[in-house]
Formats: C-alpha cells, sequence, structure tokens
C-alpha cells in the first residue's frame, strides 16, 4: 500500500519537536493512517512510509509541535 | 508544512495552554487565515482581555492589547476608531465576553463596528479553575456546580445575530480547515464580524465531564457537529445533542466607523 501510493511522490518528512509537545495524543489517534505512536509522553514518528500527507496532525496539534513536509 | 514561526513570538513558547486546550488549534486556524488574505503584520492589532483565550495576544507578532476582564471590545472600539484602516482582531472568552463583558459584547454588535471578534467558547471558566460561565451546559459539572449546573445556558451566536452584527458564524477545533475558511470570511467582512470557536478545555471542564482525555472532547466534537447545511434537513429528535457550525448570517448594513467619517465630512467647514 504505502510503496504505491508515494512510488511517485516524495516520501513524508514528519518532524516532532519534542520541547514543544505536550503529549495531548490528538495527532496519534486522528492520523488516518496510523503513523503516529506514543513515547515518553511524547509524540514518535513510527511509520512515516505510511504517510498521506494529509496534514492533519499538523492542523490539529495544539503545540504547533508536528510538522509535515 | 506551514511556516507558523514568522508568526509567533517564539521566545514565549512552549505557550502556557495546557495538553490538549483547544486555544492553540485556533491560533493556528487564524494565522493561516491571515496568511491566506496576507494581512499586514505591522496594520492588525489583535486585543483581549482576561482568560486563558485572552493570552492568545502574548503568542502573536502583530500589534497586541491585553487589557482588563471583559474589555476587550471596549478598548478594540477606541483602536478602530482612531485608526480605521488598521485590521483590528478581538480574542475572548465565553466567560470574557458574554459574563462580565456582556453588555460591550451587545452593544458593539448593535453598533456593527468593523471587528473581527474570535469568542473561544470552552463552556466554562478556565483559567480560574472552572467556574460556570453563562455557556456551561444544563446539567454539566464545575467548580461552582458540583451537581450539576441547573441554568440555561446562552446561545453566544444566537445572542450576535439578534444584537445586530453583520456577519456571525460558528466553529469547532476539529473541523479545522472549515475553523480557518470562517475565520478568513470574517477577516474580510466590513462591519462586526464574530466566530464562536468551540474550543475544549480537557482541565477545568473535560476533568469534571468524564472528557479529561483531549481526545475524548475531540471525538466528542466529531460526533456532535453538523453543518448548517445538514442541520437545515434535520427533524427536532435528530438536532438533540448536536450543534451547527458554518455561517448563521451575513447581510450589509452601515458600518460605525465609515459612517463616522462621512459625518466628519459633512461637518467641515466650507472652505
Ligand atoms: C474584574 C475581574 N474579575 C474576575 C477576574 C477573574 N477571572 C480571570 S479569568 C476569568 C474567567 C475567564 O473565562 P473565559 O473568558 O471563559 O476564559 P477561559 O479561561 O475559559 O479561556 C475570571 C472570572 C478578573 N481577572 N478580573
Ligand atoms: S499527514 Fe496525515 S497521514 Fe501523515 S502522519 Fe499526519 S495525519 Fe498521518
Ligand atoms: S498533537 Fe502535538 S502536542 Fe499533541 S501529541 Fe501530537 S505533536 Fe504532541
Ligand atoms: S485551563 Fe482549560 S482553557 Fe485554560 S489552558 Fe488549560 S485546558 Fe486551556
Ligand atoms: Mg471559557
Amino acid at each position: 500500500m504505502a510503496g504505491e501510493q508515494s512510488a511517485s511522490k516524495k516520501p513524508a518528512v514528519i518532524t516532532v519537536n519534542t520541547v514543544w509537545c505536550k503529549g495531548c495524543e490528538i495527532c496519534v489517534a486522528f492520523c488516518p493512517k496510523d503513523c503516529l505512536e506514543m513515547e515518553g509522553g511524547k509524540c514518535k514518528v513510527a511509520r512515516p512510509d505510511d504517510c498521506i500527507k494529509c496534514m492533519l496532525c499538523e492542523l490539529r496539534c495544539p503545540d504547533f509541535a508536528i510538522t509535515v513536509e | 508544512m506551514f511556516d507558523y514561526l514568522q508568526y509567533v513570538r517564539q521566545e514565549n513558547f512552549p505557550h502556557i495552554w495546557c495538553s490538549g486546550c483547544g486555544d492553540g488549534i485556533v491560533l493556528k486556524a487564524l494565522i493561516r487565515s491571515m496568511d491566506k488574505l496576507g494581512l499586514s503584520q505591522d496594520e492588525t492589532v489583535m486585543v483581549s482581555g482576561i482568560g486563558c483565550s485572552s493570552r492568545t495576544p502574548g503568542y502573536v507578532d502583530i500589534n497586541t492589547l491585553h487589557t482588563t476582564h471583559g474589555r476587550a471590545l471596549a478598548f478594540a472600539t477606541g483602536v478602530k476608531i482612531a485608526n480605521p484602516d488598521l485590521n483590528v482582531i478581538v480574542v475572548t472568552g465565553d466567560g470574557d465576553a458574554t459574563a462580565i463583558g456582556g453588555n460591550h459584547f451587545i452593544h458593539a454588535a448593535r453598533r456593527n463596528i468593523d471587528l473581527t471578534v474570535l469568542l473561544y467558547n470552552n463552556y466554562i471558566y478556565g483559567m480560574t479553575g472552572g467556574q460556570c460561565s453563562p455557556t456551561t451546559p444544563r446539567g454539566a459539572y464545575a467548580s461552582t456546580a458540583q451537581h450539576g449546573n441547573l441554568e440555561p445556558p446562552f446561545n453566544i451566536s444566537g445572542l450576535a445575530i439578534a444584537a445586530g452584527a453583520s456577519f456571525v458564524a460558528r466553529g469547532d477545533v476539529y473541523n479545522v480547515k472549515k475553523l480557518e475558511t470562517l475565520i478568513g470570511k470574517a477577516l474580510q467582512k466590513k462591519g462586526f464580524s464574530l466566530v464562536e470557536v468551540v474550543s475544549p478545555c480537557p482541565t477545568a471542564f473535560g476533568r469534571r465531564n468524564r472528557m479529561a482525555r483531549p481526545v475524548k472532547m475531540m471525538e466528542q466534537l466529531r460526533d456532535t457537529v453538523v453543518s448548517v447545511e445538514k442541520w437545515e434537513k434535520m427533524t427536532d429528535e435528530e438536532r438533540k445533542g448536536k450543534f451547527r457550525t458554518g455561517i448563521l448570517k451575513d447581510i450589509e448594513k452601515p458600518e460605525f466607523t465609515a459612517e463616522y467619517a462621512k459625518l466628519i465630512e459633512k461637518m467641515r467647514p466650507e472652505e
């Protein structure tokens, strides 16, 4: 699946600012592709290859802590 | 990726809002719509009162004014009349705007002065630890309603519509793209424009109302928001427990600072 979608496109680069992240889990809970996880109370990028760049995690993060490129 | 950093005061981050508080999500939607419209940071002023929501100006790199509880609209009115060319945005809360500041709110709307008001409605006094506000739902728990709130709530958008605002919309922080569009429309409107933003307070409201986890509060928004278009086709039974978002009023009417400028022109002594 992931290979199919990203074949022609650049893979997503997801960056978490762990100093600003307050661990609310909003990005993790509403990622449609389950790319993110929690680790030690912060967001962790677990499966970046599955990302479809919907941007929802970046749009909904209350702490300006996650970006998708 | 959107570059928020050019619009924020980075030295004040991480911000003071709690984990999962909706206020940061509203600020980001505002920044994106300002960027889309190309609003000049130097010609935009943000005015707030007191509350968690009213802390917003501390984080934006525009001209900002953090004033007294309930009085943001009075200060903003002064700024706008002194220099009508400025874009004036007021950031306020359900308590700030409809409890202590209730009279300023209805009269600014009645006057139809060109201000854009972002009202973060979290159904509670967040900053002071969860006292009932005028929008706390009947039956909800608060530090001043330990057995459930007995009072019926204000419908803030309805109040602004009745008082005479020319633009009224309601949005929420789950449906972020729609929120951004609504804020953009409000910023462009000449006249008193309100965007009531339903925004979770997991700390002071959620914890007392079985929604301590921010995700739970976001799920509740997802499950109870209905678009105005869909709302029209629903029966009263289907509307129970739901609320509508979208543009609720958008009309043209004389705007205060424009009328004031006309009056000055008329009173100017002839050469
Ligand atoms: C004159 C005055 N009265 C009371 C207070 C205490 N006070 C501070 S914030 C607040 C309520 C704010 O509620 P709201 O506008 O809903 O903001 P929120 O914190 O929920 O975003 C109150 C009563 C004050 N600062 N000044
Ligand atoms: S951009 Fe969308 S798919 Fe990618 S991590 Fe964020 S929420 Fe998930
Ligand atoms: S939404 Fe933001 S603050 Fe919340 S867990 Fe994700 S990165 Fe952290
Ligand atoms: S108390 Fe509520 S409104 Fe205030 S910062 Fe915390 S979550 Fe947000
Ligand atoms: Mg409030």
